[in-house]
């Protein structure tokens, strides 16, 4: 069937110094460039171009450049462009309209509308560089009080404290499976948790066995409802264990790695045979109300002899507070919630932009929640889902967060370019493909150098607001809404974040 | 429809401040003449905004009831008596009261708009729901009711043995009007010289901000407040002033009344040593502080500050743990002395058998002997 | 008293109790009655005792102000006013807390003036400081030498925190110990290179962002070096050490060295300077000399630079 899409994108090649050397056809994944012999030059199909720019980064002669092709449709903001195109593929295939990382809808983003404080004379800042300045996050639950016995020099603490894992600062890699991304995106991630003193998240695909002597303690394993590689040595050899009940960019649905992808070592971590679908359900399905999951939990917690602390992780939706309240007092040690912008692999797009609310709404509305019923103490909260800088962490831990997950923040430092293909698995970039030639563009030490580089400046950014606003240590800015105002907000949105509006 | 909440937008004050305590370690009493002369030896870290004084032992005759130091304000006589005969209505229903008169006055000396002052000798008579309540607990949850509901009213002293004297003025000012160099002889005194940078102020926003016996005098302002503040209401406390002091003194009841730990403990809680150095302890003292600063963290108190807590028996001085406000304290025979500078220590006891500034986070910790 | 303390600032406890010099002690009489756990004030001595400045006149070369009672200003104003008047020596009784004791004497092409005080002199003792000599029998509190740029200053007992701050001359020599974050910031610029000489132990900061200058500790109570935070953000002059140092109490902008040849002629030097001022000390002198120092200096003058991403 012809095709009525025209395409997205356009090829521009400086003829002058473009020498034929065909890198930009050995570099394309998706065809766009190929040689003519005829003609003696480098043609280009446009239609599949993603947009992803290896070419150009790639082309020794800096000759070529990818642009977004104007609309030559008839201007019309209801009939969008882009509506316009997804509707005419549904025709072309009938199919559901699948797409690639976090919704780039325009949602108001709230940590564009708050602003920090800083100390103006009547108390110091604090130079970051000089004076000690504290990142170092505990996750896990801590009692309301502690008992102690003896005194001076005997005193000594009775209270046992649940499970904790520390964190050198307050980002973890967010859930990314391997199968969903390549092993040298994955042990990347590892490796640069393991030097900088966080953790990454295995998502749902299993841990390479030969990866978890080496980076099962910065490991945060996770138990999703297609339950794939999961033993009990993959739960004992990591941090925590987290339970997947949902993802930002597609709460309420399942996820499907095709067949093409279940290559034989990602077939051998998932511990399914190599060639078939490795379907995860929609729902856990032994999951189907609040004391299921406290079952659950206390399975992960009798499989991992109550030393490491069980996390959910949930989708940001509309009574999430309360589902959140329920999940505490079903024992979980950890929360994270993922919000509206969250990434993914594959998700339908309808899903992805329809479905969930933003984050920061949702961090302060959970912990506004958890502190009204007094059970704030009794587990730590994680954000995800749209973190882009360390100017989003910080708000994010000011409305009431322990720390947040960053995902697409990891990939792009890594070199992805948001092209959305993610689902193809023909990552130029050879993040998200398992495509032997694509996943060998990352080398491991480099992409993991890349990704502590990230952290480190991050965290000093962070210590820079934090002594800005007086402050030498994380957990005192940890729900200190007092030190965020709105600008250019409602007064529902005020009122929902906690926060004064900037002059108030 | 549920009825949106309207957003709290009450500000929180600064203020900045001179802090001073004095006590005699064998119990013995003395008149409250020395620290008003050295607190206004502090006179230029003050802006006469607020100044105040916290005695112990000043009531021998009625030591074993609750002393409640009332101030009625208001714009016009009959509004403070009229606020005081609801109080008083509120006082019978749930209190034996064995005593009661004005807080005498100097009235020569002049204080800008004072609040008819007040004391009452009581003993809790609990009933019904709240005769549960452990006796403090009763006393806390009703002067937390009075000063939330009764328009006009405020106790603002609620130990037994003990009292606070505080209002708008300078400390000198304050401590001459109560007459508290002729009228007292306590065993330890602590006093606040105020300089808050908000305009407003009222006679109850003072220092020391007391609960109990307890009594917190306090110099800094604490970046931490909405952190610490959030974290006490879980434990139902209610931050009505908006200032430092008074989350400050409900940690320290939190932690040391409501919770018992030892002031070791606490001070390890409200300024913990950084984690470099609790990762070079030894593994005893290492596990210890890393518990604390875990269960606890939301009580550290971030930011400058140098605080006096007090209660029978008690003097405790302590810094934020990198002492970015300063703290001096001293010794002679069995006086010991706090200071936010040396020389109104040496004003009032030139000779001293030492002198030192404590490192930040390091309680310095008076006892009387028993 | 239960409270863990730092002994290294309680070096010398009979401070308070100097002997004054004998051709004052007359005038002097009301200090130093003892007040036995009362609070009530000491008798100030009766009125001839104790001159107002107004009545204050020279003695022994000296001009005399009481300054009990005075405001800060007041006695600033008193200061002044004998400068104007060609008074080459002043001598301050019954400091007791008035700030800024010597910042008021600037006048341009002014001899250095003699400043002698008893008592305790409030916070920012000759700040901004140029060309005087103050002499302290006694502690000082904070901010001793804010920003001070030529001059001397001796402290006869112990010194509160921020000593030095950004001193870019000049000289401070103190018995006893002092507080946090001595010689925060002292730089040095041409010819100009402060000096800080400690008799005891320095609490934590010392040398922090230090530009410029030398700092000499000389833990003469042989406590050792308590402080944490050393040098941190250190990036000129040279802070020593007599005894050792734990690596961990510094900054990860210092380096840690066995002094040179050099600065053994300096610390000589410094030594010597130091007990000609506390001659009660002048027996120390062989143990000092022969004693070990370990030297601190700046990593880099850019320990930042790798900081950013432009």
């Amino acid at each position: 069937m012809k095709s009525f899409i025209p395409p997205e994108f356009q090829v521009y090649r400086d003829e002058d110094r473009c020498d034929q050397c065909r890198g930009c056809e050995r570099q394309c994944s998706f065809g766009v460039h190929s040689y003519d012999q005829d003609r003696d030059s480098i043609i280009s199909d446009e239609s599949k171009c993603a947009g992803c720019q290896r070419c150009v980064i790639f082309c020794p002669m800096d000759a070529l450049t990818i642009r977004p092709s104007p609309s030559s449709y008839r201007p019309n903001s209801s009939w969008t462009r882009e509506k316009m195109d997804d509707l005419k593929k549904q025709a072309e295939t009938g199919g559901v309209i699948l797409t690639g990382c976090g919704s780039d809808k325009p949602f108001r983003i709230y940590w564009d509308h708050m602003v920090l404080n800083a100390s103006q004379v009547t108390n110091p800042s604090i130079d970051p560089l000089r004076e000690p300045m504290e990142l170092r996050t505990f996750l896990g639950p801590k009692p309301d009080f502690l008992k102690i016995s003896g005194e001076g020099k005997d005193v000594a603490i009775e209270t046992e404290i649940g499970p904790n894992v520390v964190v050198e600062a307050p980002i973890l890699f967010s859930a990314m499976s391997y199968g969903a991304i390549s092993y040298q995106a994955f042990k990347s991630l590892a490796m640069a948790a393991c030097d900088f003193g966080t953790f990454f998240n295995t998502g749902e695909g299993g841990l390479p066995k030969e990866l978890r002597s080496d980076y099962g303690r910065c490991a945060v394993v996770q138990v999703a409802s297609g339950r794939y590689g999961i033993d009990a040595e993959y739960l004992n050899c990591a941090a925590a264990v987290e339970i997947k009940v949902g993802q930002g960019a597609k709460p309420g649905i399942g996820g499907h790695l095709p067949a093409e992808k279940v290559s034989s070592l990602v077939a051998e971590t998932r511990m399914i045979p190599e060639g078939t679908d490795a379907i995860s359900p929609a729902p856990h399905h032994d999951i189907y109300s609040i004391e299921d999951l406290s079952m659950l939990i206390y399975a992960l917690k009798e499989a991992t002899n109550y030393e490491k602390p069980i996390s959910v992780k949930i989708a940001a939706v509309h009574n999430f507070a309360a589902i959140a309240s329920g999940i505490v007092r079903a024992g979980a040690d950890i929360i994270a919630i993922d919000g509206l912008r969250g990434g993914t692999g594959a998700a339908p797009k309808t899903i992805r932009d329809n479905v969930g609310i933003p984050i920061e709404l949702a961090i302060s509305s959970v912990d506004r929640r958890l502190r009204d019923e007094g059970i704030r103490n009794s587990c730590s909260l994680l954000a995800a889902g749209g973190i882009r800088c360390s100017g989003d962490v910080i708000k994010a831990i000011a409305l009431g967060a322990d720390g947040v997950y960053i995902g697409t923040a990891a990939l792009i430092a890594m070199g992805c370019t948001l092209c959305q293909k993610c689902y193809t698995g023909r990552c130029n970039w050879g993040i998200c493909t398992q495509d032997p030639r694509l996943a060998g563009r990352i080398n491991p030490h480099i992409a993991s150098r890349r990704l502590t580089n990230l952290l480190r400046a991050w965290s000093a950014e962070i210590k820079e607001m934090l002594g800005g606003m007086g402050i030498n240590a994380i957990e005192s800015l940890r729900g200190n809404r007092d030190h965020l105002r709105g600008v250019g907000l409602y007064e529902w949105e005020l009122d929902v974040l906690g926060i004064k509006g900037a002059g108030e | 429809m549920t009825r949106r909440t309207r957003r709290r937008l009450i500000e929180k004050e600064i203020c900045s401040c001179s802090i001073f305590g004095a006590m005699n370690r064998s119990g013995e009493r003395f008149g409250g003449g020395g620290v008003i002369e050295a607190i206004a030896n502090m006179h230029v870290r003050g802006n006469g905004l607020g100044g105040g004084f916290a005695a112990y032992g000043i009531y021998p005759h009625y030591r074993d009831y609750y002393a409640f130091h009332l101030m009625f304000t208001g714009t016009s006589e009959s509004v403070k008596r009229s606020s005081k005969a609801e109080f008083d209505a509120f006082l019978h229903q749930g209190f034996q009261v064995v005593h009661d008169e004005e807080i005498p006055c100097d009235d020569s000396v002049w204080v800008r708009d004072p609040p008819l002052a007040w004391r009452y000798f009581v003993l809790p008579d609990p009933k019904g729901e709240d005769a549960k309540l452990s006796e403090e607990d009763y006393i806390v949850d009703k002067v937390m009711w009075v000063n939330t509901r009764i328009d006009n009213a405020y106790i603002f002293s609620s130990g037994k043995d003990m009292g606070v004297f505080k209002g708008v003025g300078f400390p000198e000012e304050i401590g001459r009007y109560f007459m508290l160099d002729r009228e007292y002889r306590g065993n330890i005194w602590t006093a606040h010289g105020r300089f808050p940078t908000n305009t407003q102020a009222w006679w109850g926003g003072a220092h020391p901000f007391g609960l109990l016996d307890w009594t917190v005098v306090h110099n800094g302002e604490i970046s931490s407040y909405g952190t610490n503040r959030r974290y006490l209401e879980m434990y139902g406390y209610k931050c009505t002033l908006q200032t430092d002091t008074e989350v400050i003194t409900y940690a320290v009841d939190l932690l040391m009344r409501r919770q018992r730990l030892p002031i070791e403990l606490v001070a390890r809680i409200l300024s913990p040593p950084i984690w470099n150095a609790i990762d070079r302890m030894g593994e005893k003292e290492r596990s210890i502080a890393r518990t604390l600063r875990m269960v606890y963290g939301p009580l550290l108190m971030n930011g400058p500050f140098t605080i006096i807590i007090a209660h029978h028996g008690e003097m405790i001085g302590l810094t934020d743990r990198v002492r970015l406000r300063p703290l001096t304290a001293a010794a002679r025979g069995d006086m010991m002395y706090l200071s936010s500078e040396e020389a109104p220590i040496r004003l009032i006891s030139p000779q001293l058998d030492e002198v030192w500034t404590p490192n930040g986070g390091e309680p310095v910790v008076g006892q009387i002997r028993c | 008293m239960t409270g863990p303390r730092n002994p290294s600032d309680i070096d010398h406890p009979s401070s308070a109790d100097q002997k004054l010099p004998s051709h004052l002690s007359a005038r002097t009489a009301g200090q130093g009655i003892p007040d036995e756990g009362s609070l009530e004030r000491s008798d100030p001595g009766d009125e001839a005792a104790s001159p107002t400045a107004e009545t204050s006149n020279q003695v022994c070369g000296g001009a005399v102000v009481d300054a009990t009672g005075l405001k800060t200003k007041e006695l600033s104003d008193r200061l002044r006013d004998l400068m104007l008047a060609g008074t080459g020596r002043m001598i301050v009784k019954n400091a007791c807390g008035q700030r800024y004791i010597g910042t008021r004497l600037y006048r341009p092409g002014q001899a250095s003036l003699q400043i002698e005080i008893f008592g305790t002199p409030g916070n920012d003792l000759g700040a901004f400081l140029s060309g005087h000599r103050i002499l302290v029998h006694g502690n000082v509190q904070d901010g001793v030498g804010n920003t001070m740029d030529r001059g001397e200053i001796v402290v006869e007992g112990r010194a509160g925190d921020v000593l030095g701050m950004s001193m870019r001359g000049g000289r401070i020599f103190v018995r006893d110990g002092v507080g946090y974050r001595t010689a925060l910031h002292m730089k040095e610029y041409l010819d100009q290179k402060p000096v800080v000489v400690i008799g005891g132990t320095a609490q934590d900061f010392l040398g922090e962002y230090m530009a410029g200058g030398i700092v000499l500790v000389l833990d003469l109570g042989n406590r050792g070096h308590q402080s944490n935070f050393i040098g941190t953000g250190m990036h000129g002059g040279a802070i020593f050490l007599r005894g050792s140092v734990n690596l961990t109490q510094l900054g990860k902008e210092v380096e840690i060295s066995a002094p040179g040849e050099e600065d053994h002629a300096l610390l000589e030097n410094l030594i010597h300077e130091f007990l000609i001022r506390f001659p009660e000390l002048a027996a120390r002198q062989e143990e000092l000399q022969k004693s070990q120092f370990v030297k601190l200096t700046p990593v880099s003058k850019r320990p930042y630079g790798k900081m950013y991403a432009y």
